[in-house]
């Protein structure tokens, strides 16, 4: 079943310079192995499109089951610089959120946010 | 040496919350209360003020509403002050203070000043590169205000073991301001890695404040956390061995969980073995985090590796203005209305050359958050913001993009919705570069007042 990411992880951004990182935490220790397959550095890029202007750099931290993407030339040049109106890119980490994962059907009783998905059903 | 030492969160930025401060110094039963309150760009702002207002004092403008919440308790329970609040300024931060030591009538109270952060004047002749675009620093040189190093935990520690019961510095890298009690209290050798690199990664999850106990989190019907009005700052009760557990103050809301603790673990950090501060290089692979009780979180085996020879620093330029305006359609039709006001504008930018480093128009409510990440299939909005905004040299150049909204009220188009204009539109960049500088370039000095 595919299902956005968000009932699957959680995730939060932060800002040095020109830079955002944005870590993505797995829900359940079950989901991470599926992210680490399927949200690769590659795929994130893309989904941000040119709202990230250079590399993506994706670090696996396993003991806490999370993914940190340092995403290089994210902020409009820079905190200050920026002409975003959310120019730290606090809100940037809620899109991948919206990134759709395939999940087995063992692990769906798992999801978060089961409400939305019964909506959806 | 003390088995457990409690250090509390006071502040995570300039605009914090004040109240949950003065909880923590009240009821938090702390030996230590640490401030953070500045931001990259804090410094070269000062600066630029410093310019312009000769009543500028050139320290924390929120230290008297600080200092006065906090003073009565941490004065009754004898819980020392460590506070980045100097800014430009850390001695006259240190004599305001003892100003309200003397006015509440606490009399012998040592209060330190740390000073050397500031290179302003010695920046180019002491560095060679920026780093972030490899250019030489020199190319800087005629739009410098500022430049400053991040110092490190030991000057906070040597005025601490000196006798100092407050202590206010201007640029300290954010962590080493929670690190450098643990430093003093625990007697760790500053080239102590493995204890330095548990200590600055516990520093790191307490500089954010309330973001590790529930704030910048919730989502509901996602990460619900009770009461997010009423955050408590964390506190955290660390052993000699630098372990620490994250708690708050009985009573109030949010959260301290393995989520919001992972969140702020990873909270602008790039490589999370290699998290680079003047004290240690932390490594945060190795994290062990176990719920030890309601709203408890241990935290041990953050690991460290040795301080890198040099000291990060940055540097503050004016890059310019930044002008922007914003104005409103709502109802059907609302983002046809915007597509015609982004044309009418385009083509006014032009007739009127605006000469502009980057322009952007954008429709809040649709796309200005996320810009080009904003899914292609996106609900059309009941009602948009159409805001806009351009980098320019001169200010002449932004002041045109204010005016030209100015014009979409009479001669745009139907339905608009238009503010008059009651603050400027323009404000000044202040561009933010680093570079590096040797760590023995750059030494600290302490001075001491006493109340």
């Amino acid at each position: 079943m595919k299902v956005q990411l968000q009932h699957v992880a959680h995730a939060r951004s932060g800002d040095k310079s020109d830079t955002s990182n944005i870590a993505v935490f797995a829900f359940e220790p079950e989901f991470y192995p599926l992210l680490k397959a399927q949200l690769t550095a590659e795929r994130f890029k893309a989904f941000y499109g040119e709202a990230i202007r250079g590399e993506v750099l994706r670090y696996e931290v396993d003991n806490i089951e999370a993914m940190n993407f340092v995403c290089h030339g994210a902020l409009g040049g820079g905190v200050s610089r920026s002409l975003c109106l959310d120019n730290y890119g606090k809100a940037l980490s809620a899109a991948i959120l919206g990134f759709e994962i395939d999940v087995p059907d063992t692990l769906v009783p798992k999801l978060h946010g089961q409400h939305l998905l019964k909506a959806h059903a | 040496m003390k088995d457990k030492i409690r250090i509390g969160a006071g502040s995570a930025w300039w605009g914090d919350r004040v109240e949950p401060a003065k909880r923590n110094a009240d009821e938090g039963q702390l030996d230590y209360l640490c401030f953070e309150t500045m931001a990259e760009a804090t410094v070269s702002a000062a600066q630029v003020r410093a310019r312009r207002d000769p009543t500028f004092e050139g320290y924390d403008t929120y230290l008297d509403d600080r200092m006065k919440a906090v003073l009565p308790g941490c004065m009754r329970q004898g819980t020392k002050i460590i506070s980045n609040q100097g800014w430009i300024n850390p001695d006259g931060a240190a004599q305001r203070i003892v100003h309200w030591l003397q006015t509440m009538g606490y009399k012998g109270v040592k209060v330190a000043s740390v000073n050397g952060s500031l290179i302003t004047d010695k920046v180019l002749s002491m560095t060679d590169r920026i780093l972030e675009n490899g250019k030489p620093t020199a190319s800087l040189a005629d739009n410098l205000i500022s430049a400053e190093v991040y110092l490190g935990a030991e000057p906070i520690a040597q005025a601490l073991a000196a006798g100092a019961h407050i202590v206010v510095t201007g640029r300290v890298a954010d962590p080493s301001i929670f690190m450098a009690p643990m430093m003093h209290e625990f007697d760790w050798d500053p080239m102590d890695a493995a204890r330095l690199g548990q200590g600055m990664g516990i520093g790191h999850l307490m500089e954010c404040g309330a973001q590790v106990t529930g704030g910048y989190f919730s989502d509901p019907g996602f990460k619900d956390v009770p009461e997010p009005w009423n955050f408590g700052f964390p506190i955290a009760e660390v052993e000699p061995d630098g372990t620490a557990t994250l708690c708050k103050v009985a009573g109030t809301g949010g959260a301290i969980n393995l989520q919001t603790v992972k969140e702020q673990m990873l909270y602008e950090v790039h490589d999370p073995a290699n998290y680079l501060t003047p004290d240690v290089v932390v490594d945060f692979t190795t994290a062990q985090l176990e719920q030890v009780g309601v709203n408890r979180v241990k935290v041990s085996k953050i690991g460290g590796k040795p301080r890198p020879a040099t000291l990060k620093v940055s540097i503050g330029c004016t890059e310019g203005f930044i002008g922007e305006d914003m104005f409103f359609y709502a109802g059907p039709g609302a983002l046809r209305r915007a597509e015609l006001a982004k044309k009418i504008l385009t083509e006014r930018f032009r007739i009127v050359g605006l000469e502009a480093d980057d322009i952007r128009i954008d429709f809040l409510g649709l796309n200005a958050i996320h810009g080009a990440a904003t899914p292609a299939h996106a609900p059309e909005p009941y009602e948009i913001a159409v805001r806009v905004a351009a980098r320019t040299r001169t200010r002449e150049q932004a002041v045109k993009v204010g005016r030209e909204v100015d014009g979409m009220a009479v001669s745009g188009i139907g339905h608009t919705g238009k503010r008059v204009p009651h603050a400027d539109r323009t404000r000044e960049v202040i561009g933010v570069w680093s570079s590096l500088v040797p760590r023995e370039k750059v030494p600290a000095s302490v001075r001491y007042f006493e109340s």
